[in-house]
């Protein structure tokens, strides 16, 4: 195999791979160029830039179609969930993973048969669980149920980082005179931060995109998340095109934000984990 | 050794939320799915007559076996196309210098994007009248490529198929592409020596060591598939139109549950549910260990 042999294979490989890189992104560009043309513009000429860019579209959906209350919404449960499921299993997994009491083990492949098992499944019943507490309609009871669902990845993860601290730590901080609570606040929970960091942004993201839960458990369009708020708005404005991919935009826009944000703190708490 | 008082602090909030959230629905629908039911009411034990109804009783006794096939086929499309093309891209962005991290950056960017804005996002890009891919066929002169994809029986599920590929693509590329990177350097050398063609070196040294990465890429393929749901849901509605010819089990349960299960519908939509689970976490476990013994016996 001589260099000029390899040439035209090599122009091949180029031309599949920028080409697919254009497959890839050029449905979200053109979603992006289309939610800044009047409806008519897209009508007329359905691929092409637009003329005279408008945030006109924007407008309209943010405050007509309630966009502004979907995004609160999806931010609250969503932030609220990964909070309160990160807490609860941050200090769960704490004694699980750094004490060695009885029923210690069950407990933990309790929490941990939890990756296995597809929740999903048990939509029936939680519809009829949350009828009976009332949280129908509720942005709580959908917080709970999501926080809930974060558990086992989070005590999967996170009693992993805390079996790798070293134990002279815990036992110095004792042998000083140190509760148990303040020894988790002061000296364990610091040592995961990076750990914890990751966890949540890994709860986010399905979190986020979550739309069987919202759809059976919400009826109020003042409580729908941007998932749930988009398929009534695709119901609704099936004409409006322009609207149709600026709705669209919205509902991407806040996660690649957030991605562009993380990227770094979620490569710092892979790799802290890896040192480890 | 803390006091329990003090461990009871530590581990009760998950312990409950988890419980009462999770576990305790889960444990229910096995439950209901053995009742009788009317409405909301239990009338009775019902054995195994909920599942036998999903058989037997019209539609579901059509539906099930058809959505099933769909789930099948939107399985064996997916590793066909997406996890095929995949592992080509990792192959190739491999020994690929200037650009790499551009390129794989590009291929997995759809991932970030919700499968519904996806789904909702080539309903419109596919639209047969004011949709830019038929314009774009027309204007290549291929005018006899401008179907209405998404309205034809026989294309909808090809199609919802490809945009599923075009969104997770990226994943069993950056999958093969980290289990490339471990594959010694000597072994290749080793076939180049002995040698060994390209396509000889990639299928009796590269693809055997990539056991692993491809069991995992199948198994989760295959979790994946068998759950779809908002994807399709947005493709197609939640009866899978047109005409049904793209309805999955995800959709099914969603319909049976919750708008035309009628009277009858949680016993029966929870007989779905765990027979959904049974199927999906059997074939998951026997294909792992089909992949461990296949690994050992590389070793």
């Amino acid at each position: 195999m001589t260099a000029r042999g390899r040439a035209p294979g090599r122009v091949a490989v180029h031309l599949l791979l920028w080409g697919y890189a254009v497959v890839a992104l050029l449905p979200l560009v053109v979603m992006l160029l289309n939610s800044l043309r009047p409806t008519s513009e897209i009508f007329t000429t359905p691929l092409g830039l637009p003329a005279s860019p408008t945030l006109d579209s924007y407008a309209r959906v943010w405050t007509e179609a309630s966009f502004s209350t979907y995004l609160l919404n999806s931010l609250a449960v969503t932030c609220g969930a990964v909070l309160l499921g990160t807490a609860v299993s941050a200090l769960a997994a704490y004694p699980l993973a750094r004490y060695d009491f009885a029923g210690n083990r069950v407990l933990g492949a309790y929490f941990l048969a939890g990756l296995m098992l597809p929740i999903r499944l048990g939509l029936v019943p939680i519809f009829y669980l949350m009828d009976s507490m009332g949280l129908i309609d509720s942005l709580l009871g959908l917080t709970l149920l999501y926080a809930a669902s974060g558990v086992p990845f989070c005590m999967f993860v996170l009693s992993a980082f805390y079996r790798s601290l070293p134990g002279e730590l815990d036992e110095a901080a004792r042998i000083d005179g140190a509760g148990e609570f303040r020894i988790f606040g002061q000296i364990m929970l610091p040592l995961v931060r990076p750990a914890l960091a990751s966890v949540m942004l890994f709860q986010f993201v399905p979190l986020w995109h979550e739309f069987l839960y919202p759809l059976v458990l919400l009826r109020s369009d003042e409580k729908f998340t941007i998932p749930r708020g988009l398929s009534q708005f695709f119901g609704e404005y099936t004409t409006d095109w322009s609207a149709l991919f600026a709705g669209l935009v919205l509902a991407t826009a806040p996660l690649f934000v957030l991605f562009v944000l993380a990227t770094r703190q979620i490569i710092a708490g892979l790799t802290a984990g890896m040192s480890k | 050794m803390p006091r329990w008082r003090v461990l009871a602090v530590f581990l009760l909030p998950a312990f409950l939320l988890y419980s009462v959230f999770i576990v305790y629905p889960l444990v229910t629908a096995l439950e209901y799915s053995f009742f009788e039911w009317r409405g909301i009411r239990q009338t009775g034990f019902a054995g195994l007559a909920n599942y036998r109804d999903l058989f037997t009783i019209y539609p579901y006794d059509q539906q099930l076996w058809r959505a099933f096939g769909h789930n099948a086929l939107f399985f064996a499309g997916t590793m066909l196309i997406q996890n095929t093309v995949g592992l080509l891209f990792a192959l190739l962005l491999f020994r690929h210098g200037r650009g790499k991290r551009f390129l794989q950056a590009a291929f997995t960017t759809p991932y970030l994007v919700d499968p519904l804005v996806v789904g909702y996002l080539w309903s419109l890009l596919l639209n047969p009248t004011f949709g830019p891919v038929n314009s774009l066929l027309e204007a290549a002169g291929l005018d006899s490529w401008a179907l209405p994809w998404l309205g034809d029986t026989r294309t909808a599920l090809p199609v919802v198929i490809v945009v599923n590929a075009w969104q997770w693509v990226g994943f069993p590329m950056l999958l093969f592409s980290a289990a490339l990177a471990g594959i010694p350097a000597e072994y290749h050398e080793a076939a180049r020596v002995d040698g060994a063609s390209a396509w000889q070196a990639f299928r009796r040294v590269t693809l055997p060591l990539l056991t692993p990465a491809i069991g995992v890429v199948s198994v989760l393929t295959f979790i994946g598939n068998f759950n779809a749901f908002g994807l399709v849901y947005a493709m197609a509605g939640s009866t899978g139109s047109p005409a049904g010819s793209t309805d999955v089990l995800g959709l099914l349960f969603y319909r049976v549950a919750f708008v035309e299960g009628g009277t009858e519908a949680i016993g029966r939509s929870s007989a779905l549910a765990v027979l959904m689970f049974v199927f999906i976490f059997g074939v998951s476990m026997l294909a792992g260990s089909y992949f461990r013994r296949r690994e050992r016996r590389l070793l």
